[in-house]
């Protein structure tokens, strides 16, 4: 591999951290034109860096593409960065999903507060970062970067309802940092290492009088990437903060509670897989049992909710619940398809946030509570003068919301024909045809479980949906054709023509998550490619610098 | 020295811990901060306590670790103060944006019904 290869692997760290600055110096809110064109920049090539290499490690052997060591030092004294099927994939979700947000946020919504597009670039450093970084605390400090940019994004645009759902967004995630830490601390304490490479190498070996302040320590970080994932009852501060959030913000938040998961599925599977000794599996019925909860928790929530930014958010806490509990199954087959399922439901729940707002817009404020009301008592209540239209008209803005509307509805709710519908068939094949079901055992009860709590959920979300796209789009006298701009709609369309890639090409896409799934749950690769990177004789100005 | 330590970070955790589970934005910060000192003692402690041992290898000696003090987690401890300061300031300014909007400190933003 060439120099310049070497070095793509921390770009998506380096990149928009140098973008966000330099929208600091030389945009500002006094020259959005300028920020607008280096932010969009900055995202597209994200999203071109985070395509090669995604294509680069799947190319190479093991799927690992390589290694970054900061500073050249050898790995387990300095931090690393790794790049490998994981990390890339959650890179590209995020520069996708990213680029239709900026795009989107172009028309009119950048202009609702100060420094959107920095905090925006300084989010997708954190959470680029991460997705790559191979040490814990490194780990700490890119979350806490992508927390910081996050908290000025979910108050953009102010407002009472902005600010009071961001104070509890706030505390709740300090007080997570703080727990973060701790665990953080407790694992060094007991293994002295922070390499995560280096610690699942070192876990078979802990003494066992040592074992439960490391069981601790994993379970209180653990606790702090569940509240981020939003799992059961750590997530009521979800649905306020993600209905309060601007839209393009709220849309790139669908990725934060897949940040939780992300770690979940790295660190969990990393640490405690079948060779961690008698720490193995450690807490994989909590996942299962509070994935299933939150699941459960968040289809009551769809169904309860009266408008549509909290029917968008509910579906949040659906999508990261049903993510949880079938990673906490820690079957290779299901890893494949909870991968499959997170790409897909976070790119329909994007698409969704920014729908919404395009259809909100031609309502007016409150229009929701009359609807219900209207549902509760009757239809008469407003009838009355009202002509009889026989074949109105749609207006084209309509029409064309309306279908994209349906289309996320598809995939939030899992049904055929887009990818939402493959995701819950792969998700669910796996759960029931366990391999040691080939012998004749049966299927065990937490699949059942698991089948029955996903399709109701499903059924739930199709349910709500339905109702409120028969609410806004036929039901509403006083509907006022929205005023939509092309890059508004075109973000939308571009991240359900995702979903639509994802089902024609769900073959090789699927392909991939498997082998993504098998590295995960055999991280020897993993381990051996950090551990033994050879250090190489270099010039002197080295990598990194 | 370790019981001296570790009742001082019970101490400030207990009261850190009391304070944020209050009504009032401000008690929660205070909470908040005291709760951020508890974890940075605690990552001190977390090194292993030593008196007069020196981080680093002095030049050309051989290092004998039983004399050092660990250095990695006082780089850690100053890491997390710096983050947790910034967030801190961060809540601050949310705090008073919400003061201002709202006009009320409570941390749902109106007062509870008496």
């Amino acid at each position: 591999m060439t120099a310049l290869a070497d070095h793509l692997i921390i770009a998506p760290v380096v990149l928009p951290l140098l973008a966000g600055a330099a929208m600091l110096a030389f945009g500002g809110d006094g020259r959005r034109r300028v920020s607008s064109a280096i932010n969009v920049t900055s995202t597209l090539a994200l999203a071109g860096i985070a395509l090669a290499l995604l294509l680069a490690c799947d190319a190479s052997p093991a799927g690992m593409l390589g290694v970054y060591r900061l500073g050249d030092w050898p790995a387990p004294f300095a931090i690393v960065l790794v790049a490998d099927r994981l990390s890339t994939l959650m890179l590209l979700l995020t520069s996708l999903l990213a680029t239709a947000a900026v795009v989107f946020s172009l028309a009119r919504w950048h202009r609702a507060g100060a420094h959107f597009h920095s905090l925006f670039q300084f989010l997708l450093t954190g959470l680029n970062g991460t997705f790559l970084t191979g040490d814990l605390f490194n780990l700490f400090v890119f979350f806490e970067l992508l927390l910081a940019a996050s908290y000025g994004l979910a108050l953009h645009g102010s407002g009472p309802a902005r600010v009071r759902a961001g104070l509890h967004y706030v505390v709740v995630n300090l007080a997570a940092s703080l727990l973060f830490l701790i665990g953080v601390s407790l694992i060094y304490g007991v293994s002295g290492t922070l390499n995560m490479a280096d610690l699942a190498a070192r876990i078979p070996a802990i003494r066992p009088e040592d074992r439960a302040l490391l069981e601790t320590g994993a379970g209180l970080l653990g606790i702090a990437f569940l509240v981020k994932a939003g799992m059961w009852p750590l997530c009521l501060w979800l649905p306020a903060t993600y209905a309060a959030a601007s839209p393009p913000v709220a849309s790139v938040f669908a990725i934060l509670t897949k940040v939780g998961a992300y770690v979940v599925l790295r660190l969990w599977l990393l640490l405690f897989g079948d060779g961690a000794g008698s720490s193995a599996q450690l807490g994989s019925d909590w996942l299962l049992v509070g994935g299933l909860a939150t699941v459960a928790f968040g289809a009551i929530c769809t169904l309860a909710s009266q408008d549509m930014p909290r029917l968008a958010a509910s579906s949040v806490l659906v999508s990261s619940g049903t993510v949880l509990a079938a990673t906490g199954m820690a079957q290779v087959d299901i890893t494949g398809g909870v991968l499959f399922y997170m790409v897909s439901s976070t790119l329909g729940i994007g698409a969704l946030f920014l729908l919404i707002e395009l259809i909100e817009r031609g309502r007016e404020p409150g229009a929701d509570v009359i609807a219900v009301t209207r549902e509760v008592y009757g239809e008469d209540f407003d009838s009355e003068g009202e002509v009889e239209v026989v074949g109105l008209v749609v207006p084209a803005t309509m029409g064309m919301l309306g279908i994209a509307f349906i289309g996320c509805g598809l995939v939030i709710a899992g049904l055929p024909p887009l990818s939402g519908f493959i995701a819950k068939v792969a998700l669910l094949g796996a759960a029931l045809s366990p391999p040691a079901a080939s012998e004749g055992a049966s299927v065990p009860v937490a699949s059942w479980v698991l089948l029955i709590v996903v399709i109701v959920s499903g059924l739930a979300a199709l349910i709500a949906i339905t109702r409120a796209g028969i609410r806004t789009f036929w039901a509403s006298p006083d509907r006022v054709v929205p005023d939509v701009q092309l890059v508004e709609v075109a973000p939308v369309a571009a991240l359900l023509l995702l979903c639509v890639i994802q089902t024609t090409h769900a073959g090789p896409i699927m392909r991939f998550m498997e082998s993504a799934a098998q590295s995960l749950h055999a991280p020897g690769d993993y381990v051996r490619g950090v551990l033994g990177t050879p250090v190489l004789p270099r010039a002197p100005q080295g990598s990194g610098r | 020295m370790e019981i001296v330590l570790a009742l001082g970070i019970g101490a400030l955790a207990g009261s850190g811990v009391w304070l944020v589970l209050r009504p009032r934005t401000f008690q929660v910060i205070i909470g908040l901060s005291l709760l951020s000192y508890a974890v940075n003692l605690f990552i001190i402690a977390m090194g292993r306590l030593t008196r007069e041992a020196p981080p680093v290898l002095t030049a050309r000696a051989p290092g004998d670790p039983a004399q050092l003090a660990d250095p990695l987690p006082q780089a850690l401890v100053l890491t997390a103060i710096v983050i947790s300061f910034a967030t801190t300031a961060l809540f601050l300014v949310v705090l008073l944006a919400s003061r201002g909007l709202t006009g009320t400190d409570h941390v749902d933003g109106r007062e509870p019904d008496a």
